[in-house]
């Protein structure tokens, strides 16, 4: 009998399974629940974005391309950064990755030895933590709260920082929360940062997600630019998960040290994906306002729905889930949705799954037809009604 | 507020209610707003797409060319109105090209479109010919696409 434990890296074996990923266990293969726990969108990417990817396909584009993308993608992705959030990127700053994923991990990677300490605000997206420790790096998470709309605020960055903090994770729009920074959010924090050595890894996956006022990313800020790492992708705004396409900018000297990452890892990312995503870049823009039309009704919907059934919640600002508060009917929140699930066959995830702070809170997907979320709120409702 | 009549045309059965949610006003100028709608005729008629091919309704369409002489006067109208008249006559448009009317029928059978069209449109004085396309499958009509019932198969990972 092989012994595995003797083989296996004790950093990996340590690591903890994703708490989103218990929950996500207990769904399968379960068809009679309506579930609002799916963090993706339900478009289905639009038809000449697909089509882009087939006719590279059929053309016989079927190699690798240069490590970093295509000179032509990484030129769009420069253009839309600065199109749409008045980023200055070159080429030469943008590598492809497969999926946002990739972007973090080479960002936490090319900067983390052993010690390094890496602030992470919490509740938010869970695989930050674990890719630092992968690095020797130690993740001190912060505790947003429902008083502060899950910002992080200075106060808080001020008081987490460390002679040996190296990076700060700034997770906005935020997963699960539905929080965002403002322009004058972000100047804050960045008076905190000025001056000191910090890295900021910007995750903007659902920077066109925002409802009434446009994203800013905190490379924008002054002084902000030369120690912010974007990594962003096009799975959330063009509704394409599953071609895993990502990015990352950052200045010259941060992304050719990313980039050698990913040249031993990856080599690069999919061809077919890559001229989809520079027909997305080049012809999407519509099919976002779409999309994101259609999230912000699903929006006002669902909080209004939340609000109705005497749930307390905060109205989302950014990406599409919400994020209620189930404290007050005694329960925790793994015992709320536990229960929801078994009783009334409607699923939503635990705040838990999203690291400190989420004991009291469930996030809920809002990417659902308003037919499926109207029966889910029914569900709900008639699971406070027995807490009651 | 188009946004609303883009709404309604794709989904009609949004309450007055749920559309004032979602656009963050008020039910009542939302009632008042689809009620002018209604009176001015922007708002001409609530339907429901069905696909029949799914039931057991015996159910045919065809599309009819139609080249009509224009009446002097009257043009195409007093003609156009004689064929919408028909309960048959699902759809009817003034077309530019090589025919004048474009006609929907829905029958029951092949049988029945055929003799309303040889007794009751070809018979019509200003009508000089017909051509008569029968439709063999429906794949998509008002944006919504004919198929099997598309299942979520989003997966559940972060």
């Amino acid at each position: 009998m092989f012994d595995y434990s003797s083989v296996l890296s004790r950093t990996v074996v340590e690591l903890k399974k994703s708490g989103i990923r218990k929950f996500f266990d207990l769904l399968d293969g379960r068809k009679d629940v309506v579930g609002l726990t799916v963090g993706q969108p339900d478009f289905v990417t639009p038809w000449h974005i697909r089509e882009a990817g087939i006719q590279s396909l059929e053309k016989g584009k079927t190699y690798y391309t240069s490590n970093a993308g295509m000179p032509e993608l990484r030129a769009e992705i420069c253009n839309y950064l600065e199109r749409r959030f008045s980023l200055r990127y070159k080429p030469d700053e943008a590598v492809v990755t497969v999926g946002g994923s990739e972007a973090i991990d080479l960002a936490i990677r090319a900067v983390i030895e052993p010690g390094d300490e890496v602030i992470i605000p919490t509740p938010s997206f869970v695989c930050y933590e674990p890719m630092v420790r992968l690095c020797g790096g130690v993740p001190v998470t912060v505790k947003t709260t429902v008083e502060n709309r899950f910002k992080l605020t200075p106060n808080e960055l001020r008081a987490a920082i460390t002679p040996k903090t190296k990076m700060l994770v700034l997770p906005y729009p935020n997963n699960p929360t539905g929080a965002i920074l403002t322009k004058e959010e972000l100047e804050g924090l960045a008076e905190v940062l000025r001056g000191t050595n910090i890295l900021i890894l910007s995750d903007e996956i659902y920077a066109e997600m925002t409802y009434g006022r446009a994203h800013v990313s905190i490379a924008a800020i002054e002084d902000m630019w030369e120690r912010t790492i974007i990594t962003s992708g096009f799975s959330k705004s063009y509704a394409m998960t599953g071609w895993r396409m990502g990015y990352l900018v950052a200045p010259k000297p941060l992304a050719e040290q990313m980039l050698k990452i990913h040249q031993y890892a990856i080599m690069c990312a999919p061809t077919t994906s890559q001229f989809a995503a520079i027909e997305a870049l080049k012809n999407g823009d519509e099919d976002i306002a779409m999309m994101v039309g259609e999230y912000d009704r699903r929006r006002r919907y669902i909080y209004r729905g939340f609000l109705d059934i005497g749930i307390d919640v905060f109205e989302p600002e950014g990406a599409f889930y919400i994020y209620p508060e189930v404290e007050k009917f005694g329960l925790s929140a793994e015992e709320f949705c536990q229960r929801l699930l078994d009783e009334y066959k409607c699923a939503i995830v635990p705040g838990t799954a999203f690291g400190e702070g989420g004991e009291s809170f469930a996030r809920v997907s809002y990417a659902y037809s308003i037919k499926h979320i109207e029966e889910a709120l029914n569900r709900i409702e008639s699971f406070v009604k027995t807490l009651k | 507020m188009e946004s609303i009549l883009k709404l309604l045309e794709d989904n009609a059965t949004l309450t007055p209610e749920q559309l004032a949610v979602m656009c963050g006003k008020e039910t009542g100028d939302i009632k008042k707003l689809i009620e002018s709608y209604e009176k001015e005729g922007v708002i001409v008629g609530y339907k429901t797409l069905i696909d029949w091919d799914k039931t057991k309704r015996e159910c045919v369409s065809a599309f009819i060319e139609i080249k009509i002489t224009p009446q002097r006067d009257r043009g195409f109208d007093h003609v156009a109105e004689k064929i919408y008249n028909y309960p048959e006559v699902q759809s009817l448009y003034l077309m530019s090209g090589g025919f004048d009317l474009c006609v929907l029928i829905e029958g029951k059978t092949m049988k029945e479109v055929a003799y309303f069209v040889a007794q009751k449109l070809a018979t019509i004085d200003e009508v000089v010919s017909t051509a008569t396309h029968f439709v063999l499958r429906k794949y998509k009509d008002k944006g919504v696409i004919y198929g099997p019932q598309e299942i979520d198969e989003r997966g559940n990972c972060n």
